[in-house]
């Protein structure tokens, strides 16, 4: 884009949000509340569990690696050795002439692609990187491709893998912070805008307030550790391509992999039913395009199944954070400056510096602000999204410096937060949709018993357990994408298909989008069958971003409104809904009825049958997603910890956990609770023992395995306790909030900040390993 | 994988007979070799299943308790007279693995572990353990896990079971079937120290096979205990493991035992410590000067400093608490 093209487009974008943000409420979706916030004693908010349980205790969901199909061929992946340089040579000769090798791919007879757009360069864009996949001689992070074996098992695949032999060039890479840093950091960019803030003089404000905390906090690389390894089985049909894939993007993989391929997009058929686990990692990386590749070369179906070491080598995790947090406040604890910036890593063929300053922007009002996430680049696996990027290791970083002030202070630290609670967005001035932070945190104490707390580290010990008790703020934003459409049939029957290309990754998708239907067109859940995972189905729906529950919620209030319309006009003049109109009538027992006037209802049954039809059939786009541009639409959590700690060993052990949720409407008590622990979990292994162990000599991960990279086991989770203030957020639809990603944040200060009450030591630097603390 | 022959053996003469072959293994349970294979790193030609032998745990008036080196790990653990009179070996197999590796695991295996230096199991890292001569990636690179005791320019890998450690501290003896015949080799010089050949880690010969553990009876299993600091609560292995046993008569030690995991080549006899101890009161600051001894000749690398640290508390605190259990009940 040229310069002048590009700040013409950014005039124009910043006009138009002016326009939406003063734009009357009730243009905005959202304006007028989604009618379902209404039903309080339905299907909404009941705790069910998961519809696809059975299947899945049975082994009988099919995953993607699971599909069988005829002359099956098994694909193993060679990484490169080196951080960057050029392959000289490949000796293949012994891994060709291995047992029931079918195929060795190289960048010298790989099929020519085009580049693969890189996740947010396009709408449906999806590759983890743009880094050309298998063309050339090239290597830019060690760990990359650079040979696949296609054999007719996958031992035998995996064998003649290990057989190839790779000579190098070697070039001097970046593979070091340092080194990085001396290339000169850069401005970090995100949703298209630089993750850039300065409002008033925060220095200035700084340097002069009478209480100041002004640290540093690191964290470390993270890499991606679902449960279901990346996987594909691939097959094409002439020049169509059919790929079962275990991904959260369907149609963003669809249409990113026409591209590399040169092909239309209705080319290419993606199918993911079920998903082990995704967190943001299950997009597009090379593994697909590979097996897609190799697939056309050998004229065979492939099936890649990423070994475990595979993952960490060839997709991106979170990325390395170096932050300062500032904060100067009076005496009452009012804040004059907030300041949060920092150097991020990551490399130049991706799109996403961790923006860890992004809950610095909406959580504390302040007098002054100045945010800034600087990049460096790096040879390495390009970083990516996972779980709460930004705000997981940002929330680190600022509620342990709150912690610190409140310390300082001599103040509660609840009690400061809440002094500094906004009234509105803080830095963009909008109104808030809804927003009950205070009300979380006054419950949250009250249940976890924080009024027992000494504000006085090591004042409480269990013979040779220090106990500390800690708190943080947790926050995600709400999220709609663009794209949303579904297509609702409702048969004569009483069954209806609600279909979109929408996602299940194991948190409850199907589950909980079949009651909202069910509750929505008033049937049972088990005359709704909710189909999703086909990017031939409407909509463009990414589960990412918290946001399908809004995002598929959304598409399906436009679907409904117009099969209500098509309803009413089926029903006629002689239907007691005669004369109302669409946003009149509600589904309620297998029917239409008023809702001024229940009384006046209509069985679709009855409907049908007299229009003598067999079915109905409406498909629509939900609405442009502009109400997180009219109002600040946020979800917040309040997190309390107690950790016993080994006075003679240092070893950590959190004894209590409860989180106190702010996220709208709950839709499912038993999915979202799961996801709401889940997310606490994932946060004690960032807080205690996530770390890759990127080797800085040579930019090799040392630790791929689940042996050495270390994530909670059982023993390391206590009792977790979740509640929530299940207020509907008026401006969403359901007036629900997502859950997927708020409960990883503020878990790693509410542990630091339970330690140093335990211990009167303050670790900025994750994770809190015990050496920290001897 | 390297492709190989699998050969199980219907007993031990037939097991020697097969592991006789030039790039014959023995298998017990598989959960180290067989990791190893699939990371190409341990490439036998022949695999001799040798986790069908040796399966039993008996008493013997002059050997002591015997451990068949076929007894799973679990088996072991759990054995009512392993339990009664060595609960410091039993404590330690349970603070290894986790409870599915246990439950296959074999004793013998455990003995034959080898590190798992991050730099060993990556073929394109340099390790002298891998290819001799080459050099060692983990002097200068991660080496939080690496040992701080008896290491050497060429290797700083650490011995990573947990239940070797016990074994050092009762003063076992591994029992080794051979083509020629049986030997005894106490459990403290099985293990060897890297030197210059850190690619040799037993003194066991080509084709000798692990019969069995002796334990000898002793005076400290009734003030015995095995603790374990790791960086998560199961299936770690040890940053520093203690497994210590004292033998009191009133305040002076009559009998300590004391060694260490997690910090050497090899599982640690504290033989400084034990000997400043022995006839000696029975102090804090008789153990903290004691600990402070045996760990006079560490040496740290890049990561594990704090092992020192931690090492020196460990020892003086567990004996410490040693010494306030109850009087055992003779």
């Amino acid at each position: 884009m040229t310069g002048v093209k590009a700040a013409a487009q950014a005039a124009m974008q910043a006009v138009m949000k002016k326009a939406v943000a003063l734009a009357p409420d009730s243009w905005i979706p959202g304006g007028e509340p989604d009618p379902l916030i209404r039903h309080k004693h339905g299907l909404i908010g009941a705790a069910i569990s998961r519809i696809d349980g059975p299947l899945k205790v049975a082994g009988q969901a099919r995953f993607s690696a699971e599909f069988p199909m005829e002359r099956m061929t098994y694909a193993a992946l060679h990484y490169s050795t080196i951080a960057k340089g050029r392959i000289t040579a490949i000796d293949a000769a012994s891994a060709r002439a291995a047992p029931g090798v079918v195929l060795v791919m190289t960048h010298e007879n790989a099929p020519r692609l085009n580049p693969t757009p890189p996740f947010m360069s396009k709408p449906k864009a999806a590759g983890g990187d743009s880094v050309p996949v298998m063309q050339d001689d090239r290597i830019h992070w060690n760990g990359q491709p650079v040979a696949l074996v296609l054999a007719e098992t996958q031992e035998q695949a995996d064998h003649a893998q290990s057989l190839i032999r790779v000579s190098y060039a070697p070039e001097a890479g970046v593979t070091s912070m340092a080194s990085a840093r001396a290339q000169g950091p850069e401005q970090g960019y995100f949703r298209g805008e630089p993750l850039k803030l300065e409002q008033g003089d925060a220095e200035d404000l700084l340097a002069a307030a009478p209480h100041r905390v002004d640290a540093a906090y690191s964290t470390p690389r993270h890499n991606h550790n679902s449960i279901e390894l990346h996987a594909a089985t691939v097959a094409w049909s002439g020049d169509e391509l059919y790929i079962h894939d275990a991904t959260q993007a369907v149609d963003h993989v669809a249409w990113s992999i026409a591209e590399a391929f040169g092909i239309e997009e209705r080319q290419v058929r993606v199918t993911s039913p079920y998903v082990g686990g995704g967190f943001g990692s299950k997009i597009l990386w090379q593994h697909q395009i590979l097996a897609a590749a190799a697939s056309k070369l050998a004229g065979r179906p492939v099936r890649i199944m990423v070994s475990r070491e595979g993952v960490f080598r060839i997709v991106g995790g979170r990325t390395v954070t170096e932050q300062r947090v500032a904060i100067g406040a009076q005496s009452d604890g009012g804040f004059d400056a907030i300041i949060h910036t920092g150097t991020v890593a990551m490399t130049p063929h991706n799109n996403l510096p961790e923006p860890f300053i992004l809950p610095a922007r909406s959580a504390y009002a302040a007098k002054s602000f100045k945010l800034d996430v600087k990049t460096v680049k790096l040879n390495m696996v390009a970083n990516t999204f996972m779980r709460a990027p930004g705000e997981s290791v940002g929330t680190f970083g600022l509620e342990s410096a709150i912690d610190e002030l409140a310390f300082d202070l001599g103040m509660d630290p609840i009690a400061l937060r809440i002094r500094n609670e906004p009234d509105k967005d803080p830095t963009t001035g909008l109104p808030f949709s809804a927003r009950h932070i205070v009300e979380a945190w006054g419950a949250g104490a009250e249940r976890f018993g924080w009024d027992k707390r000494n504000a006085q580290p090591r004042a409480q010990r269990d013979g040779d357990w220090l106990i500390g008790l800690g708190c943080a703020t947790a926050t995600y934003p709400y999220y709609r994408m663009p794209g949303g459409a579904a297509r609702i049939v409702l048969r004569k029957d009483g069954h209806a298909t609600v279909s979109i290309s929408a996602h299940e990754m194991g948190m409850g998708t199907s589950t909980v989008q079949t009651q909202i239907a069910a509750e929505r067109l008033g049937l049972t859940m088990e005359q709704v069958t909710f189909e999703y995972g086909d990017n031939t189905l409407p909509g463009v729906v990414l589960a990412g971003g918290s946001q399908q529950t809004a995002a598929i919620g959304g598409a399906v209030i436009a679907a409904h409104r117009k099969l209500v319309g098509e309803l009413l006009k089926l029903a006629g003049n002689d239907s007691p809904l005669a004369g109302l109109k669409p946003d009149e009538v509600g589904g309620f027992d297998g029917g239409l009825c008023s809702l001024q006037d229940p009384s006046r209802s209509e069985s679709y049954a009855s409907i049908l049958a007299r229009a003598r039809q067999d079915e109905v059939m409406a498909e629509a786009d939900g609405s442009p997603p502009l109400e997180g541009q009219h109002w600040s639409m946020h979800s917040h959590g309040a997190m309390f910890c107690e950790v016993r700690v080994n006075a003679v060993t240092g070893e950590v052990r959190v004894s209590r956990f409860l989180g106190s949720f702010d996220c709208g409407r709950i839709i499912n008590a038993k999915t979202a609770a799961s996801q709401f622990r889940g997310g606490i979990v994932m946060g004690l292994g960032l807080a205690l023992m996530e770390e890759t162990q990127f080797d800085e000599r040579t930019g090799r991960i040392m630790n791929p395995s689940l042996a050495e990279y270390h994530v909670p086991v059982h023993l390391d989770v206590p009792m977790i306790e979740v509640m929530w203030t299940d207020e509907p957020d008026p401006h969403t639809p359901m007036g629900a909030r997502g859950v997927g990603e708020i409960g990883i944040t503020g878990v790693g200060a509410a542990v630091a900040n339970a330690v140093f009450n335990a211990t009167g030591k303050r670790v900025r630097d994750l994770p809190i390993t015990l050496d920290k603390l001897l | 994988m390297h492709p190989f022959r699998y050969e199980p053996a219907a007993d031990t003469p037939a097991a020697l007979a097969l592991g006789a072959a030039a790039g014959a293994k023995y298998l017990g349970g598989g959960t180290n070799l067989v990791d190893l294979m699939r990371e190409t790193i341990e490439r036998p030609d022949i695999l001799v299943d040798v986790s069908r032998l040796a399966g039993d745990i008996t008493l013997d008036d002059h050997y002591g308790l015997i451990i068949g080196a076929g007894v799973k790990n679990t088996a072991a653990a759990t054995d009512r007279l392993v339990r009664e009179r060595f609960p410091l070996l039993s404590q330690a197999i349970l603070a290894g693995a986790s409870g599915q590796i246990r439950n296959v695991a074999s004793v013998g295996g455990n003995v034959m572990q080898r590190t798992r230096c991050l730099y060993f199991f990556d073929d394109a890292a340099r390790c002298n353990k891998r290819e001799p001569g080459a050099g060692c990636d983990a002097v200068e690179g991660f080496n939080r896990n690496h040992a701080i005791l008896g290491a050497s320019p060429a290797c700083v890998a650490t011995h990573p079971s947990d239940m070797c450690v016990a074994l050092a501290a009762l003063g076992a003896t591994v029992r080794v079937d051979g083509p020629h015949g049986e030997r005894d080799i106490p459990i403290v010089d099985f293990h060897q120290l890297p030197g210059e050949t850190p690619q040799i880690e037993t003194v066991l010969r080509p084709g000798e096979l692990i019969a069995a553990i002796l334990l000898p009876a002793n005076g400290v299993a009734a003030r015995s205990s095995y603790r374990k600091v790791r960086d998560r609560s199961s299936y770690a292995f040890a940053l520093v493991s203690v497994a210590a046993g004292l033998e009191l008569e009133g305040d002076t030690i009559v009998d300590v035992r004391l060694a260490l995991g997690g910090v050497a080549h090899k599982p640690w006899r504290a033989f400084i410590a034990e000997t400043a101890l022995k006839g000696g009161p029975a102090t804090p600051a008789a153990f903290r000067q004691a600990a402070a001894a045996e760990l006079a000749s560490a040496r740290p690398l890049r990561d594990n400093a704090f092992k020192i640290d931690l090492a020196t508390r460990l020892i003086a605190d567990t004996l410490e608490k040693l010494t306030q259990t109850a009087e055992p009940a003779q």
